[in-house]
């Protein structure tokens, strides 16, 4: 089995972004970078695929700045076999991002195709699902448990009302949800090791991708802020500021 | 301006988020036009025609669209879509599930997770967990949009007269199929829609004592959410997780338990009218965002809420 997992480089999830002074954009110098955190679940997925069946072959996906390159060396760390950086020096929409992977996708044929549901920098969670457009294959979101069998995936879908499980034919996509796995920590061993896997370079332009924005931002700026609040001293305290103060208990 | 908003609902009723998709429709301003695809979905059909409004009530009802599986339901409404300016479904796990499928099909940028319309092209939205909200523009000829219902109130369940017409299109892509689902049964409001959320977190340290917010939401009319930490941790469902990758809730009052206040979490919440934060650790950064917060150990004083309430 093939399985392509695709990995997004984004601001580390500890770090509080703002906006730069003139509104333009989110100031992103010297802030942490590091692999978005759904993705890396669905590298940890890929390899613990790997681990029952060894046939299986894991290709990383980035497209992302030259420095994605580090992304795609953490999931090869992690386990996958090798890499591939699709380089833009712009920041692509989700669409652009999908059609990049459908390219990879007929280049490589993979069974399955492992991607995290939603980027915490741009919070769309879009990429996957348009990819399954695009492929017209069947899509398995928020996947909390995913079992590959006889040429079929069955993925539980964590839902707004609790789980739905559906079952997907292969080739299929796949979407993270935090429940579906704990990604390992890379061993010393396998981070040297990871720094000689294959690791190829290709760009949306040599794939035949338009990437023309559809979409463009006008302005960034700070939520409203909340005014300070203060503490209470006791239950009893609490219970007169809610019913006379902000009101909203009787 | 031509709108279709595509409804969420279990085949035999409509989901309020419908009701909440629709405002964000009407401040875009146009005809607006609501799709029920589902299965024996009469019931939802009905209610339909009665929501305030609305002009007509398209109908897809066959067996291919029952469980809302995406590969069936986007390219129905990539069809019925291609003819109008913006196609609108909440940001459900549904709507996002399916919307950026139909994007797709159609060429479009979606935009997800609206939080404001500007103007027939131009929209606000939350990025990086909430800390920033970005004014974006589209260019394409449709836009698809999801919407954060949080931010706009509910239309009227009542007083419109749409007609309903049937559609007869009928994909089935014979590549999913739904296995079965369990879903959550409660006597509480939904959480998205509660104007109470009682929310635990770690320091509710095991699923027995979610028991002891259950009963104070119970007295407040309120619904009961959590943490991820309490999520992961197997304390409660996945589907009570409050936060930048779980649900989006405004209540009139949100009372935090045992939660330290993670970017991700303020992300689900900060926009609660009153905020209450009950934590031992004075430090918690819970208590910046909190307008009343109670510095104590959970045990001793919820229990007491609960007493005198
Ligand atoms: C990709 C990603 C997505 C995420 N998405 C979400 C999300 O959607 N929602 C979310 O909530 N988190 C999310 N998180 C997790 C988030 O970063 C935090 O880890 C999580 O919110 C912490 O949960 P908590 O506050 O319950 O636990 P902790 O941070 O461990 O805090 C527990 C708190 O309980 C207090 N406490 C302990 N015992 C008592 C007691 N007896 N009485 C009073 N107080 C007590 C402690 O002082 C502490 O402040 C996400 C993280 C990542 C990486
Ligand atoms: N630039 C990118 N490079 C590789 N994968 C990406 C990229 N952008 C998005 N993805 C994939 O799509 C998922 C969802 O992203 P998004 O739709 O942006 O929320 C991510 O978790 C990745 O798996």
């Amino acid at each position: 089995m093939k399985v392509l997992v695709a990995v997004k480089r984004v601001v580390d999830y500890n770090v509080k972004v703002r906006p730069t002074a003139d509104g333009s954009g989110v100031d992103l110098n010297n802030v942490k970078m590091s692999i978005n955190p759904f993705c890396e679940i669905a590298v940890e997925e890929a390899v613990r695929l790997k681990e029952k069946d060894p046939a299986t072959e894991i290709v990383a996906v980035s497209i992302g700045p030259q420095q994605a390159q580090e992304q795609i060396r953490t999931s090869l760390a992690l386990g996958a076999d090798r890499g591939i950086l699709i380089k833009s020096d712009t920041d692509l929409e989700p669409l652009a991002i999908a059609k990049c992977l459908k390219a990879i996708c007929d280049q490589e044929s993979p069974d399955l195709i492992l991607m995290g549901k939603q980027s915490i920098d741009g919070d769309n969670n879009q990429t996957g699902q348009m990819l399954g457009a695009l492929t017209g294959y069947p899509q398995g979101t928020f996947a909390s448990e995913l079992i590959v069998e006889g040429g079929k995936a069955k993925v539980t879908r964590e839902v707004d009302g609790g789980l739905q499980t559906v079952g997907l034919s292969l080739p299929a996509i796949v979407t993270t949800d935090l429940r579906l796995n704990e990604p390992r920590y890379a061993s010393l061993p396998n981070i040297m090791k990871a720094k000689k896997k294959p690791l190829d370079t290709t760009s949306p332009e040599e794939l035949g991708i338009d990437t023309t924005p559809r979409v463009t931002t006008l302005k960034v700026e700070p939520p409203p802020e909340r005014a300070a609040g203060i503490k209470v001293a006791d239950v009893d305290d609490l219970l007169y500021k809610l019913k006379n103060e902000a009101k909203v208990i009787s | 301006m031509s709108i279709l908003v595509i409804a969420e609902h279990d085949n035999s009723s409509l989901k309020p988020a419908t009701l909440n998709t629709i405002t964000a429709a009407q401040s875009i301003g146009g005809d607006i036009d609501l799709l029920i695809a589902g299965a024996d979905c009469g019931g939802a059909a009905n209610e339909a025609t009665k929501v305030s409004g609305i002009g007509r009530v398209l109908v897809a009802d066959n067996p291919a669209y029952g469980h809302r599986l995406a590969e069936n339901i986007a390219p129905l409404i990539a069809e019925v879509g291609a003819s109008y300016s913006h196609i609108l479904a909440p940001a459900t796990t549904t709507g996002k599930n399916i919307i950026p499928r139909v994007a797709a099909l159609l060429d479009v940028q979606a935009i997800s997770d609206i939080s404001s319309v500007e103007s027939a092209d131009t929209f606000k939205r939350p990025i990086y967990a909430g800390n920033i909200i970005a004014t974006v523009q589209s260019s394409d000829s449709i836009k698809v949009l999801t919407v954060r219902t949080t931010a706009f109130d509910a239309v009227s369940a009542e007083g419109g007269t749409a007609s309903i017409e049937a559609l007869t299109s009928i994909h089935n892509s014979g590549n999913s199929s739904f296995i079965g689902e369990e879903l959550a049964v409660s006597e509480r409001p939904e959480l998205t829609a509660a104007r109470v959320v009682i929310s635990g977190g770690r320091g509710m340290a095991s699923s027995d004592n979610f028991q002891l917010l259950e009963k104070l939401a119970d007295k407040l009319g309120g619904a009961v959410g959590a943490s991820r930490a309490a999520v992961d941790a197997g304390f409660v469902p996945n589907d009570m997780q409050v936060g930048q990758t779980g649900k989006i809730v405004a209540p009139d009052l949100y009372i935090a338990v045992g939660i330290s206040g993670a970017i991700q979490h303020l992300a689900g919440m900060k926009d609660s009218k009153v905020i209450v934060a009950i934590n031992k650790d004075e430090e918690a950064p819970i208590f910046q965002m909190a307008d009343y917060g109670l510095v104590a150990d959970l045990f001793d004083v919820v229990p007491e809420l609960n007493t005198k309430l």
